[in-house]
C-alpha cells in the first residue's frame, strides 16, 4: 500500500487530535465525525429504520457525499469498485435485517478478492437483540464468515475507535471487508466524540517487509534456475507494485504472466508478457507455467482456476511465494521458498538482491527458455473466428471497445463469457484499469462497481463490460447513475442467454440448453429491450447489431458525457470462450477451440493448431489468430 | 490422522469462540475438544483445542487461526512436553451388593466419589484420557448410567509461561 492510501500513520492522526477537541454529540454524530476524520468522500447506502439516526447527522456533512443506491447489494458493490479503482477505502452503509443481508453477496466478493471496504449497518436496539426484533438479523453472526473482521457496537463511546480500527483492518496486511454493526440506541446515546482514538489491537500484526532469509534463497532459486516464470496475481495491485514489477522483469528478463485479477499489473504490450494463465488463459502463459522450472509466484493464490488439477500442474517447478497473507502460502500448492511480506517490498528487495548476483556474474541466463516462451506467444495469439452471416463477434466488439476507450479508461466486467472476453481482448496496459468479480464470481458486479469506481476517478471514462444475464442482476443503479451524475457506460454483450453456462452445455451436456435463454435478444423477443429500458432510467440508449457499425456506436457512446450510456451489442450467440482448460483435468489439456489441442513440433517451436477430431467440422471454433 | 493440541490465546471479547469454531467448520478440520476459560489476565481467554488433522492441514489451522484478529497466539503443545487433564463425572449402578466392587476402582484410579444414592455412585475422575477411558473401561460391566466430560486443558512443563509471551508480544 503506498503512503497516500495507507491506514492513519501517527503523524496524521496526531494532526487530526490536535484539530479536534472532545465534543459532546450523539453516537451518531460521532459516527459522522468519525467517517470525516477517516478522510470518507464518499458513502453509499440505503436508510432504513436502525440506521436513521446516522442518517440525520449525514444531511450536514459537507465531507461526506452519501449517495443513495437502489438496492444495498449496489451499494456493496459501489464500494468495491470505488476501492479498487483508486486504492482507497470503499464504505457502504445500510440498515438492519434485510439491508444488512442484502450487503452479504458484496462483503463474500469483496473479501474473495482482498477489496478493502467498511460496511456500516445499523442494529435494532441493543434491548431487542436477540428476541427476533423486527427487521433483525445477526449480521455479524452472518458476516464472520465472510469478513476480514467485524463488530457489533452497542455503547457509543466505543463509535470512534471501531470506526479506527475498522479502516485500519481494511486497509492495511491483505485488504478486505470490515463489517461495523451499531445498534440503534447507540446511535441515539450521548457520548464524547475525541479523535484520535486508541486503537487497540494486539492480536493484529502484519507483516510487510520480508526476511531477509527467504530473499536471499529465493535469489539463489532464480539465479539457478533456467526456465523461470513470474505468477504474478492481484496482490501485487493491491499493493500499488506494478512499477517495481516493471523494474524487476527488466533487470531479470524473466518471462511474465498476469492472472484474472493482475490483468494490467504489467502492461499487456510489454514482450515479455505472456498473457493470462489458466482456465481461459493463452496458450503461452498456461504453457510456460506447465514447463517452468521455477514458478516466481507474487501475490497469487495457486486458485483452482488457475492450477486445473492441482497434482499436475507445473509439476517440474520449485515454487517460490510471496504473499501478505502466510495463509495463503502452501495452502495448495507447497512453497518450497515461502515469503511473507507485501509485494512491494518483496519485489524491491528482490531487486536488490537479484542485481548483486547479476553484477557478481552469477545471474541467470534465461534466453533459451524465453525463446520457447516467445515462440508460443507468437504461434498461438488468442483469437477467435469472425461467425458468418454478418453477424457480430462479442470479440471484436470488447477488441474494438478497447482500441476506441484506451488504456486509460477503467473495465469493469460481470461475471462469464464477456468477462473472460473482457480479460483477453481488453489490452491492459496500467493496474486498477481492469476491475471484476473474480473469487467469487458474483453475476451483477459490474454496473454497481463501475458506478463506484466513476465515483473515485470522475475524469476517466469507465465502461461496464457486461452480459444480459448479469445487467439484469443489478441494473437498477442504472437510476442511481443517472440521478447522480455518474456517467458510466455500460457495453451489454449481449447474446440472449446465460453465455458460458449454454458453453458448457454445448461442450458438454450435449447442447441439451437446459433454462439458459433468455430472451433478451433472439428470435424476435426483446424481454426486455435494453434501449428501452435506458430511456426509462433516463440513460442515453444505443443498438449494435452489425459489425459494420461497431466503431461508430462507441464513438456514440464515448461522445455521451452527461448521463449514463448503455449500448446493446447484439452478438452471435454460439461463440466461445477459447482457450480453455476443461475443469478439474491437467493444464496439459489445453485446447485452442472445441477438440482441437495445440500441435507442437519436437522443438515446441513451430506449433500449429491441429484438428484433433476428424468429425468435426470446425464451424466456428477453430482459432485463426491472424484473421481476426 | 493424528491429533494435535493446540493452545489458543485469545481477547476476552463476545464471540470469540463462534469466530473460532466458525472458522474450524468451514475450513473442514474437526474438532476433537475443545476447552475455554479466563487466564491469569482477565483480558485473556485461553481455548484448548484438539484436532484430529495431518501435519500439513495443522499449519494451515494455525495460520488462518493466527489470522482472526482477536487472537493473540497459537501455541502447539506437544504430548510430551505438556501435562493434559480432563475432567470425567460418571454416573454408575451400584447397589449394596457391588457398591464397595465400585469404590475399589475409584481408589484404585485415585478418583472421587462426589454423590451416593441406594441405586448409583458419581465419580469425579480427573486425569490424561487414557487414564479416563481405563476407568470408563471397567466401570462399564456395572452399568454407566450417565456420562460428562469436559475438553482437554493442558500447559506446558517447566517455568516458561505462554501468556507471558503474548501480552509482551502484544
Amino acid at each position: 500500500m503506498s503512503e497516500t492510501q495507507a491506514a492513519p500513520t501517527p503523524a496524521r492522526l496526531a494532526r487530526q487530535a490536535r484539530a479536534k477537541a472532545p465534543l459532546q454529540v450523539t453516537g451518531a454524530q460521532s459516527l459522522v465525525l468519525s467517517l470525516e476524520s477517516m478522510e470518507v468522500d464518499t458513502v453509499f447506502g440505503i436508510p432504513g429504520g436502525a440506521i436513521l439516526p446516522a442518517y440525520d447527522p449525514l444531511l450536514d456533512s459537507v465531507k461526506v457525499r452519501h449517495i443513495l443506491v437502489r438496492h444495498e447489494q449496489g451499494a456493496g458493490h459501489a464500494a468495491e469498485g470505488y476501492a479498487s479503482a483508486t486504492g482507497k477505502v470503499g464504505v457502504c452503509m445500510a440498515t438492519s435485517g434485510p439491508g444488512a443481508t442484502n450487503l452479504v453477496t458484496a462483503l463474500a466478493d469483496a473479501h474473495m478478492d482482498s477489496v478493502p471496504i467498511v460496511a456500516i449497518t445499523g442494529q435494532v436496539a441493543s434491548a431487542s437483540i436477540g428476541t427476533d426484533a423486527f427487521q433483525e438479523a445477526d449480521i455479524r453472526g452472518i458476516t464472520m464468515p465472510i469478513t476480514k473482521h467485524n463488530y457489533l457496537v452497542t455503547d457509543a463511546a466505543e463509535i470512534p475507535r471501531v470506526i479506527a480500527e475498522a479502516f485500519h483492518i481494511a486497509s492495511t496486511g491483505r485488504p478486505g471487508p470490515v463489517l461495523v454493526d451499531i445498534s440503534k440506541d447507540a446511535l441515539q446515546a450521548r457520548t464524547t466524540f475525541s479523535w484520535p482514538p486508541r486503537i487497540d489491537l494486539p492480536g493484529y500484526h502484519p507483516v510487510t517487509r520480508p526476511h531477509a532469509k527467504q530473499i536471499r534463497e529465493a535469489t539463489r532459486l532464480i539465479s539457478a534456475a533456467e526456465r523461470p516464470v513470474l505468477y504474478v496475481g492481484g496482490g501485487v495491485i493491491r499493493a500499488d507494485a506494478s512499477e517495481e514489477l516493471r523494474q524487476f522483469v527488466e533487470l531479470t528478463r524473466i518471462p511474465v504472466v498476469t492472472t484474472l485479477m493482475a490483468r494490467g499489473a504489467l502492461p499487456d504490450s510489454h514482450e515479455l508478457h505472456l498473457g493470462m494463465p489458466g482456465m481461459h488463459g493463452s496458450v503461452a502463459a498456461v504453457t510456460a507455467l506447465q514447463k517452468s522450472d521455477l514458478l516466481i509466484t507474487l501475490g497469487a493464490r495457486f486458485d483452482d482456476r488457475v492450477t486445473g488439477q492441482l497434482s499436475t500442474f507445473a509439476p517440474e517447478a520449485k515454487v517460490i511465494h510471496a504473499d501478505i497473507d502466510p495463509a495463503e502460502i502452501s495452502k495448495n500448492r507447497k512453497a518450497d521458498v515461502p515469503i511473507v511480506g507485501s509485494c512491494k517490498d518483496v519485489l524491491v528487495d528482490l531487486i536488490a538482491s537479484v542485481d548483486g548476483d547479476i553484477d557478481a556474474g552469477r545471474g541467470g541466463d534465461y534466453t533459451e527458455w524465453r525463446e520457447r516462451t516467445q515462440g508460443w506467444k507468437r504461434d498461438f495469439p488468442v483469437g477467435y473466428t469472425v461467425p458468418e452471416g454478418g453477424t457480430l463477434a462479442p470479440q471484436y466488439v470488447i477488441e474494438r471497445l478497447s482500441a476506441i476507450a484506451g488504456p486509460e479508461a477503467v473495465y469493469v466486467a460481470g461475471v462469464g463469457q464477456h468477462q473472460m472476453w473482457a480479460a483477453q481482448f481488453v489490452q491492459y496496459e496500467r493496474p486498477r484499469a481492469w476491475l471484476n468479480s473474480g473469487g467469487l464470481g458474483t453475476m451483477g458486479y459490474a454496473v454497481p462497481a463501475a458506478m463506484g469506481a466513476q465515483v473515485g476517478e470522475p475524469d476517466r471514462t469507465v465502461w461496464a463490460i457486461d452480459g444480459d444475464g448479469c445487467f439484469q442482476m443489478t441494473n437498477q443503479e442504472l437510476a442511481t447513475c443517472v440521478i447522480n451524475n455518474i456517467p458510466i457506460k455500460v457495453a451489454v454483450i449481449n447474446n440472449s442467454s446465460l453465455g458460458m453456462v449454454r458453453q458448457w452445455q454445448s461442450l458438454f451436456y450435449n447442447e441439451r440448453y437446459s433454462n439458459t435463454d433468455l430472451h433478451t435478444s433472439h428470435e424476435g423477443t426483446r424481454i426486455p429491450d435494453f434501449v428501452k429500458l435506458a430511456d426509462a432510467y433516463g440513460c442515453a440508449g444505443l443498438r449494435c447489431e452489425r459489425p459494420e457499425d461497431v466503431d461508430e456506436t462507441i464513438r456514440q457512446a464515448m461522445a455521451i458525457n452527461d448521463r449514463p450510456v448503455l449500448v446493446d451489442f447484439v452478438v452471435h450467440r454460439d461463440a466461445m470462450v477459447w482457450p480453455m482448460v476443461p475443469a478439474g483435468v491437467s493444464n496439459d489439456a489445453i485446447q485452442v477451440a472445441k477438440d482441437t489441442a495445440p500441435q507442437w513440433d519436437r522443438e515446441d517451436s513451430e506449433a500449429l493448431p491441429q484438428e484433433q477430431d476428424a468429425d468435426h467440422s470446425g464451424d466456428d471454433t477453430t482459432v485463426e489468430g491472424e484473421e481476426k | 490422522m493424528s491429533q494435535h493440541t493446540l493452545s489458543v490465546l485469545v481477547e476476552n471479547k463476545p464471540g470469540v469462540l463462534a469466530r473460532i469454531a466458525g472458522l474450524f467448520s468451514r475450513r473442514g478440520f474437526n474438532i476433537h475438544s475443545l476447552a475455554v476459560g479466563e487466564t491469569e489476565h482477565e483480558e485473556i481467554s485461553r481455548i484448548t483445542v484438539v484436532v484430529d488433522v495431518e501435519d500439513l492441514p495443522l499449519e494451515q489451522v494455525t495460520k488462518q487461526l493466527n489470522k482472526l484478529v482477536e487472537v493473540l497466539k497459537v501455541v502447539e503443545l506437544d504430548a510430551a512436553s505438556a501435562v493434559q487433564r480432563q475432567v470425567m463425572l460418571i454416573k454408575v449402578r451400584a447397589d449394596a451388593a457391588t457398591r464397595s466392587q465400585v469404590l475399589e476402582l475409584v481408589q484404585l484410579f485415585r478418583a472421587k466419589v462426589v454423590d451416593v444414592a441406594t441405586e448409583s455412585v458419581t465419580i469425579e475422575a480427573t486425569g490424561p484420557g487414557e487414564k479416563l477411558a481405563a476407568l470408563l473401561g471397567v466401570l462399564e460391566p456395572y452399568g454407566v448410567r450417565e456420562l460428562v466430560q469436559s475438553g482437554i486443558v493442558a500447559i506446558g512443563r517447566g517455568p516458561r509461561s505462554i501468556t507471558d509471551r503474548a501480552l509482551r508480544g502484544a
